[in-house]
């Protein structure tokens, strides 16, 4: 019973974030300025996150958590190389 | 699959369904703000809570599928609470620098 009701949870939460990954998606399309498309991917990326970790709890498996870590090490790096390029024209500074 | 205690599946329940409330908020925020300086705030504050509250959901999962606690999940919620902030500095700092209304000065 309860389970059959953490699956449907799973399954809300699922709808939820790629419904949020989608608002990302449509602001960095839309986004004016640079800076509001690199916040865009930044919240892709947590929005992604989110979404591995789901199917994890779904499918009753612990093998989606290395996955999830890896997204996370990357997207913080992504991000700020990003917005450190943005800051100064240039990534590491001379 | 086994059935899951039921200390385990109501907050996890309940973790889920708020998690997926509060990340659905914080990009809708993001869509729906107007500046770049409002807009910085919802993605931020909602998504952070709304990852914390699904890894401690998959990790009170996986601790009564395993039946021994596991505190894997705690690392992605050390790194996230310690990265995000920076992303977040990083790329307001970007965003006074270049934004035409208030010039700083390029030192």
């Amino acid at each position: 019973m309860m389970d059959t009701l953490l699956i449907w949870a799973g399954t809300f939460a699922l709808f939820c974030y790629a419904l949020a990954f989608c608002f990302a998606a449509a602001r960095l399309i839309l986004g004016p300025t640079p800076q509001d498309r690199v916040l865009a991917s930044d919240t892709m990326y947590v929005n992604a996150i989110a979404i591995v970790l789901v199917l994890g709890v779904n499918f009753a498996t612990s093998v989606y958590f290395d996955i999830a870590l890896l997204m996370a090490l990357f997207g913080f790096f992504s991000s700020s190389v990003m917005a450190k390029f943005l800051y100064k024209g240039e990534v590491i500074q001379p | 699959m086994n059935t899951l205690p039921l200390w385990a599946s109501i907050p996890a329940t309940l973790f889920l369904i708020i998690s997926g409330v509060l990340t659905l908020t914080g990009s809708l925020g993001l869509l729906r703000l107007d500046r770049f300086y409002s807009r910085m705030h919802a993605p931020t504050l909602c998504n952070t809570l709304g990852i914390t509250l699904v890894l401690l959901a998959s990790a009170l999962v996986s601790s009564a599928l395993l039946e021994r606690p596991i505190f894997h999940e705690l690392l992605i919620i050390f790194f996230l609470f310690v990265t995000s902030p920076v992303t977040a500095i990083l790329l307001m700092q970007a965003g006074v620098r270049r934004d035409p209304r208030q010039p700083v000065s390029n030192d």
